[in-house]
């Protein structure tokens, strides 16, 4: 086909590796792209602007009637101790999620990308989570810890231990994270031995030679060569934790007791699907949008810095 | 790139589709020339099964009108579903609104048509005074007209295990009816080894709703609501401070258990755990299905200090059938729906949908129906919930709630109990917090719904 619409640019000396695609005609590149841009816009740009009008007007639940109020969701939303308590809820959990869903998917990664007997088995096995909806995941957390039915919260009980996420704040928190991070362990597992598998083995073979123990081996060059899919997996596991653990969170505790489990991202659903408070929860919903995104520029700015790209 | 020979196959593709059409034509003619009524609920199974069978019989029974019930997933979430079907101009004909939702769907202006306007205006015969008067007043609007149509309605009562009793010393005739009563039967369930005296599900509906309607103390001002949207919160009485910090105090002691929110305990009791439960009548059914020990129903206690001459009627919880506009709705639509709800408020229909699953009968003839069959000899214990319902007539406190946004105060409210349960705070500290920001919500409704 080359030739007929389009050319290639012959390799310059600005742009040594880099191959420029030129059209002759003006209208197919824009008609080319055009899918992608009306995905974006029916799927992103349109659901995003009507969130940012719902957010500065007062609706009753029917649309009936409609105020523009400014500001005032805002202010309500960031007024409300309740909010802050839920933000810190979150940031806590999200950490947590992520350290814990990664560090323990490296760790799997590691061990299984070693020669080891019946490494096929345990792969496949470590990548089944992922193929489960959260919400089935989290039920079937349930049936492990439920304190009257779960098997596992049953015997903590009988040794003695008050088990209870029903009215324990910080178990409930445990729990979750735990549940919410499980999820995650598998997607991570898949792309860390992915990542590992394309660590080159000369190099490998090249430190043991020169001495070098496995657990220098990993810090120095597994972990170097790795950095940019941890550095993927990090932005991905934040934006999980914060935006795709509402069906965890909402099987299993409905983010009680009290508070103790409420995100922000269930928070949005409550207060806009069940409490009908379209306004306030789309505030809540471009602060959340505000969040990620500068969660995100942060990240791709400060830490890929330190990310090498072979 | 579409081809003169994609083009043909898909040319041919269309005109077969067409021919298919043609062929089922023949069966949708019969059926386009009835009316057609689009019924959204939000009853899982078995009861879903059992509504859809009252729509097919009511579809059987005629030739005029088709009612096609579906499922729309739980309570709030048929709302959001019926909701968001209003707003894209394409509301159903009718659907079921859980009683929480009442207050929402009475300020919702033009987006519903009210039961008592509707049978006028078809001219169909409509009874609002044969339904229970604490059904009725729930859904009447402030100058007692019917503005949805009852179906299934229930209410707390206790269920509690006659083994468990016996084994404790208890006369298993005999259960506890006041809260002195209450807790002497939880510390002598208790000594005899039992882990959970008592539970309750639904604790704001059973614990607070119907502890003020029973002790006919307000919820909130403005006659709970019905007077006007700028109602507050009035959980602050001594009755329900005294009541909380009861509850508190039992689980310290092990004689009460909090099992969660809204119907999440309702396993507790039918697994033998909890010897006692204050639950929806609904719950009646899983019990017979589930129960491997002797059980009995009874009303739920109260206290004698607050209710000087003897406990008021409870209130329904529940759901009912709301008539949703839209731009395309025609008079024959309207009068579709109306023949169906002459159908439902049946005698007949009520007592064996009540019957059938447990629900309270919602009209006064269905109850002497379900009698006359000899249901309740057959079902000792069936007749409670229809008995608290109606043992006296309603107070301004006892006709139920007309609050914005109840199901968001459920949760605040049980949010408030959770953290007094874990000890961060005493009943009063609990109430306060949830006064406050109940408050809040009903404010930012009155706001919404002022025009």
């Amino acid at each position: 086909m080359a030739g007929e619409g389009w050319r290639r640019l012959p390799l310059t000396k600005d742009h040594p590796l880099q191959r420029r695609v030129t059209f002759d005609n003006r209208l197919l590149p824009y008609l080319l792209l055009a899918p992608q841009v009306a995905v974006t816009l029916v799927f992103f740009i349109w659901p995003a602007a009507n969130a940012i009008w719902q957010s500065v007007h007062l609706q009753d639940a029917f649309g009936i009637r409609s105020e523009f109020v400014w500001f005032e969701n805002f202010t309500n939303v960031l007024g409300d101790p309740n909010y802050l308590d839920t933000l810190k809820v979150t940031v806590v959990f999200s950490l947590a999620v992520t350290v814990l869903a990664m560090g323990l998917a490296l760790l799997l990664a590691v061990l299984a990308d070693s020669k080891i007997k019946g490494a096929r088995a345990y792969k496949t096995l470590l990548i089944w989570p992922y193929a489960l909806a959260p919400a089935v995941a989290a039920v079937l957390w349930m049936f492990i810890f439920n304190p009257d039915i779960g098997s596992f919260g049953r015997a903590l009980r009988a040794l003695g231990y008050d088990w209870d996420y029903r009215l324990n704040g910080g178990q409930a928190l445990t729990m979750v994270i735990m549940a919410a991070s499980w999820k995650q362990v598998s997607y991570n597992f898949i792309f860390f031995l992915a990542g590992l598998q394309a660590i080159p083995r000369s190099v490998m073979e090249a430190a043991s030679i020169d001495g070098a123990g496995p657990v220098r081996r990993f810090w120095t060059i597994t972990f170097p060569l790795l950095s940019p899919t941890t550095f993927f997996l990090l932005v991905v596991d934040m934006v999980y934790a914060f935006f795709e653990t509402f069906g965890t969170i909402h099987a299993l505790t409905q983010g009680g007791p009290g508070k103790a489990t409420e995100t922000l991202i269930f928070r949005v659903y409550q207060d806009g699907v069940v409490n009908n408070d379209l306004g306030g929860s789309s505030a809540q919903s471009v602060i959340l949008m505000v969040i990620v995104i500068a969660l995100t520029a942060v990240q791709f700015r400060f830490v890929e810095r330190k990310v090498h790209y072979s | 790139m579409l081809t003169r020979r994609k083009l043909a196959l898909l040319t041919g593709a269309a005109s077969a589709s067409a021919l298919l059409f043609a062929a089922a034509l023949p069966g949708s003619a019969l059926a386009q020339q009835k009316t057609v009524v689009d019924f959204w609920h939000g009853l899982p199974q078995p009861l879903g099964g059992q509504l859809e069978q009252i729509a097919k019989d009511f579809n059987d029974s005629q030739q005029a009108v088709q009612v096609n019930a579906s499922y729309k997933g739980s309570y709030p979430e048929t709302m959001q579903a019926a909701i968001a079907a209003f707003r894209a101009g394409n509301a159903p004909h009718i659907v079921q609104m859980f009683e929480v939702g009442t207050a929402t769907m009475m300020a919702a202006g033009p987006a519903v048509k009210p039961v008592y306007q509707l049978m006028q205006e078809t001219g169909a015969s409509f009874d609002a005074d044969a339904y229970i008067p604490a059904v009725k007043g729930y859904y009447s609007s402030k100058d007692g007209k019917m503005m949805a149509l009852p179906f299934n309605s229930s209410s707390t009562i206790m269920f509690y295990n006659k083994d468990a009793f016996q084994k404790a010393g208890l006369d298993p005739n005999k259960p506890p009816a006041t809260w002195p009563e209450m807790i002497e039967a939880t510390k002598k369930l208790k000594a005899s080894g039992s882990t959970c005296p008592f539970t309750t599900a639904w604790p704001v509906w059973a614990q607070f709703e119907q502890l003020g309607a029973i002790h006919n103390t307000p919820f909130a001002s403005q006659a709970n609501g019905f007077g006007g949207l700028n109602a507050e919160l009035k959980i602050d009485a001594p009755l329900y401070v005294k009541h909380v910090q009861t509850l508190i105090d039992m689980q310290k002691d092990g004689l009460f258990k909090y099992g969660g929110r809204d119907n999440k305990p309702d396993a507790l009791f039918p697994s033998g755990e909890c010897a006692m439960i204050h639950a929806s009548s609904g719950l009646r059914s899983r019990i017979l299905k589930e129960a491997t020990f002797a059980w009995g129903a009874a009303p739920l206690p109260y206290w004698p200090e607050f209710a000087k001459d003897g406990p008021k009627n409870s209130i329904i919880g529940g759901a009912a059938f709301w008539v949703m506009t839209s731009p395309k709705r025609t008079p024959a639509e309207y009068k579709a729906v109306s023949q169906f709800f002459t159908y439902l408020a049946r005698p007949e229909v009520d007592a064996k949908w009540h019957m059938d699953t447990g629900y309270v009968p919602v009209t006064m003839k269905g109850f002497d129906l379900a009698k006359a069959q000899g249901y309740y000899e057959k079902n000792p214990g069936a007749d409670v919930p229809a008995a608290q319902l109606t043992r006296t007539p309603t107070t301004e406190n006892s006709m139920g709630l007309r609050l914005g946004n109840l199901p968001e105060i459920r949760n605040i409210i049980q949010e408030e109990l959770e953290k007094a349960f874990q000890g961060q705070q005493d009943a009063r500290q609990a109430l306060d917090a949830s006064i406050k920001r109940g408050n809040t919500v009903l404010r930012n409704f009155e706001r919404a719904n002022k025009g």
